[in-house]
């Protein structure tokens, strides 16, 4: 048992990481501001680019800035391939962020609000059919 | 990769990101978000990758949070029931 809960401890990053998408994930499906389901995205993305970073490193280790001193000192460096991965799906993130403003100013101009539920009635109102 | 630091920094980061989801006011839930943004930096300065440090520290915690400000000075500020 106490193996167990050693071995639980021992990946903390990565339970850290389930907790902050789980309540990203909450964000996006459970409220009903537009601008507050973005905000659930952003926590979402960078819960995953947490689990990404912890994959990489490494214990007691540097930065991966590799010099003729540092390897023959017999350091060791951290991952670099989950860096290059992250700096360009932050990069992605956001570019997705700035489309979906972009479409949540749109529909304030139609119409005229940024709840999900009214914009739905809304649309009804107008005779859309595919809500 | 020192274990005490890191763990401060994720309790912190836990916190801000429940307060950021349940405020009502959307403005104060962009500054916590970008205040979030910031210490997911520091921890990846912490985990030994600096380069996404910083991009997040200019990226996420600038930009985001000035496209957000702009969104909602052109909509509304205050979140229904």
């Amino acid at each position: 048992m106490e193996w167990f809960i050693a071995k639980i401890f021992a990946k903390y990053n990565y339970w850290i990481s389930i907790i902050l998408m789980m309540i990203g994930f909450y964000g996006i499906v459970a409220k009903d501001n537009l601008i507050k389901k973005i905000i659930g995205l952003n926590i979402f993305q960078t819960a995953i680019f947490l689990y990404f970073i912890s994959l990489g490193a490494v214990k007691a280790g540097t930065a991966p800035i590799v010099d003729a001193e540092i390897i023959r000192k017999g350091y060791v460096y951290a991952n670099p391939l989950p860096h290059v991965l992250i700096l360009t799906a932050i990069v992605v993130s956001v570019a997705t962020t700035a489309v979906a403003l972009s479409l949540v100013i749109r529909m304030h101009q139609e119409y005229g609000t940024i709840e999900e539920s009214e914009i739905i009635e809304k649309s009804r109102d107008k005779g859309m059919t595919w809500t | 990769m020192i274990v005490s630091i890191d763990l401060i920094l994720l309790f912190f980061v836990v916190v801000i990101a429940i307060a950021a989801i349940t405020l009502r006011d959307l403005l104060s839930a962009v500054i916590l978000l970008g205040a979030y943004s910031f210490l997911m930096a520091l921890i990846w300065v912490e985990l030994q990758s600096v380069d996404v440090g910083f991009t997040e520290a200019a990226v996420g915690a600038g930009a985001t949070t000035a496209f957000l400000v702009a969104t909602i000075s052109r909509t509304v500020r205050w979140e229904k029931k």
